[in-house]
């Protein structure tokens, strides 16, 4: 198992739940560049810490937000490649369709591929619908936009002989001829993420690496279920080995229960507060098809972020959960070492396997001395164990 | 919006692009083009016009539910398709009437080919960028919460507004199919096509502008502006209205537009 330390390096000063919206139109008078500065170099620190303890890395990227300072994950994916050495570095990932040129996406993921010596984790995404708005990108039709932009991705990424032509729907590039290529070949390992088994299938067709985000386990085992049959259907063969699934949750570890508990729950403000955006924002029209607009909007609560099922049935709303309801449904682990390990073997169980664990290790207020001990504890004490107990060759149980 | 309780819907077929239209009246052609917000209802509107003329009122693709094979996607595919809709039709002496996004249609059809038609008519009219480039011209319909929309296009929002939530599930499919329809025509450049001002001078039948003087999307200097650009047009305001004038006062508006249309 590869597990991953994750933050989106928030700027969480003024990322308080008394305010209406913390992304879109939060006036960028409230970020002090200085504050900003401090804040990029401690959670480079926090990456490099992971490195040295065995962890990967994952970044994200979000916009016009004080939940998110990473306004590009090229950016700080190309310190990454520098200043790390083994960390396999996953971009989950690059919003491809609010990007306006593919060919720059590829060039861009090739330099980090080749400066970091083959560990980059490629992952391609749609992106959350409140990206629109900074990106003004078109909202309707980005999933034909998205396979328009990897497939010029890949196709520029793996073509060695010269330039090619590319004139499709929605991009139009006469000479595509990247330079550098790959280190890895013939490209670096794709991934993408989503949350409806729809997508997760057709991921699976492609073979490529499916992350899912915070789901519990039964939604997971669900989006499980939907890949495996997309992977068989797309001639990888019957057994689906557990490295093509990654899944999110949080994470904390302390020497003592109530500490590692006190510090998930400051890293769980990041869902809770997830949804603080303002409403027209949060539903780009055409993001959503106009069936699931329509139940939105005649569902009781048109305004509930996610509302998610724990393992015994009961739902639980994630802008007001309780860190008991996150650990229940297995989007939180938190406690002393031997509690994290618990829970997570629990979960991974639970769904039937898992290649790659992706923890959000720092969130909200959590601050850099606690963030260090809490990673520098799982990375002593829980990774060794899930290394040994969950090895790559494994399959998924069926 | 044309509600889908009203009777009278008939599939056209236009080179492939099935297009869902109301048909209705006898006497002169109007060629309608709905404006397409999601919280207005022209229903009673084309009832009116129906009144004073034979009117063929399009549901744009997207909104309609018509199978479409050639995809229509932009603002200069339903001016074409339009044109064809009227050739098709063998329509002459058109009054050609939009509004809103459907005036933009409308201009976009006039600019390129008159030939069929007799009078333009645009009420509160998209399409043209007349201001810096700072200044919005065209409020963002998708960066604004419905209550604020509603009072941009009604001066009288609780007379003229739609509450979503009680729509039968048909009518509020179909409103959630224009709220995406619409920004798949007019999302960047936002609502305009930034050359059509440059051919507004190729209007060349009598064109009728008129304008709520309370229209809070695109405001009445903005509806001057607009006017000037088309040579011999008239510019006139809609007292006590918002941006969908002819939902909030559809029997005054339409008789207006039967008497420009029968002043030869």
């Amino acid at each position: 198992m590869r597990v991953y330390h994750f933050s989106e390096e928030p700027y969480p000063d003024v990322w308080t739940p008394d305010r209406p919206t913390l992304r879109v139109t939060l006036p960028n008078e409230l970020c002090d560049p200085k504050r900003a500065n401090e804040l990029y170099h401690r959670y480079v620190d926090e990456w490099m810490l992971a490195d040295q303890l065995g962890f990967d890395i994952m970044l994200n990227e979000h916009h016009s937000t004080a939940t998110c300072l990473t306004a590009s994950a090229n950016l700080m994916l190309a310190i990454l490649a520098r200043v790390t050495k083994n960390a396999r570095l996953l971009v989950l990932g690059v919003p491809v369709c609010n990007r306006q040129d593919p060919v720059r996406i590829a060039e861009e993921m090739s330099m980090i591929d080749v400066i970091s010596g083959g560990r980059l984790e490629f992952g391609m995404i749609k992106g959350v619908p409140y990206e629109i708005a900074p990106a003004n990108s078109q909202p309707t039709r980005m999933m034909d936009r998205f396979w328009e932009a990897h497939d010029i991705i890949v196709k520029a990424m793996t073509t060695h002989n010269g330039a090619f032509n590319f004139e499709g729907e929605f991009f139009h590039h006469r000479t595509v001829n990247i330079w550098p290529r790959p280190w890895q070949q013939p490209h670096p390992p794709i991934w993408s993420s989503t949350s409806t088994p729809a997508n997760a299938k057709e991921i699976g067709v492609r073979g490529y690496v499916c992350g899912s985000f915070m789901g519990g386990i039964e939604e997971t085992r669900k989006l499980h279920k939907a890949y495996a049959e997309g992977y068989r259907e797309g001639g990888f063969g019957n057994e689906v080995p557990v490295d093509r699934f990654g899944y999110l949750a949080m994470c904390a570890t302390a020497n003592t229960e109530d500490e590692g508990r006190r510090r998930a729950d400051m890293i769980a403000d990041y869902l809770r507060t997830n949804a603080q955006v303002a409403d027209p924002f949060n539903k780009p029209p055409g993001y959503f098809s106009v069936d699931a607009a329509f139940r939105s909007m005649r569902s009781l609560n048109p305004r509930a972020f996610r509302t998610l099922m724990t393992p015994k049935g009961r739902p639980v709303e994630l802008s007001t959960a309780t860190l008991d309801d996150f650990i229940e449904c297995g989007i939180a682990f938190a406690g002393t070492p031997d509690q994290v390990y618990e829970q997570i073997c629990s979960f991974v169980d639970g769904i039937g396997g898992l290649g790659n664990l992706l923890l959000m290790g720092q969130g909200g207020d959590l601050n850099h001395e606690e963030t260090v001990d809490s990673i520098t504890l799982f990375g002593k004490q829980v990774l060794p164990r899930l290394k040994a107990r969950y090895v790559p060759e494994m399959k998924f149980a069926a | 919006m044309i509600s889908a309780a009203s009777d009278g819907l008939t599939t056209i077929d236009i080179h492939g692009t099935e297009v869902q239209t109301f048909v209705a009246g006898v006497g002169p052609n109007i060629v309608y083009l709905h404006s397409a917000l999601w919280l207005g209802d022209d229903t009673a509107f084309v009832h009116e016009l129906a009144k004073h003329g034979h009117v063929i009122a399009p549901l744009h693709p997207g909104i309609g539910v018509g199978k479409d094979k050639n995809n229509i996607g932009s603002v200069d595919d339903l001016a074409y398709l339009y044109l064809d809709l009227i050739d098709q039709l063998k329509l002459k002496d058109v009054t050609l009437v939009g509004a809103s996004f459907g005036g933009w249609i409308a201009a976009e059809m006039a600019v390129r080919n008159c030939n069929a038609l007799f009078r333009l008519v645009l009420i509160d009219a998209l399409g043209v960028k007349l201001g810096a480039r700072e200044h919005r011209d065209i409020q963002d319909f998708y960066g604004t919460p419905d209550s604020e929309l509603t009072r941009m296009c009604f001066a009288d929002p609780a007379k003229s507004g739609v509450e979503l939530r009680l729509l039968s599930d048909d009518d509020l499919r179909r409103r959630l199919r224009a709220r995406e329809a619409l920004a798949r025509y007019g999302w960047q450049p936002y609502m305009h096509n930034p050359r059509l001002k440059l051919w507004l001078h190729r209007v060349s039948v009598p064109t009728l502008v008129m304008w709520g003087d309370k229209d809070g999307v695109a405001s009445p200097d903005y509806g001057k502006t607009y006017a000037n650009l088309i040579p011999g047009s008239q510019f006139e305001l809609v007292n006590n209205a918002g941006h969908l004038s002819h939902i909030e006062h559809p029997a005054a508006v339409a008789s207006r537009i039967k008497s420009f249309a029968h002043n030869r």
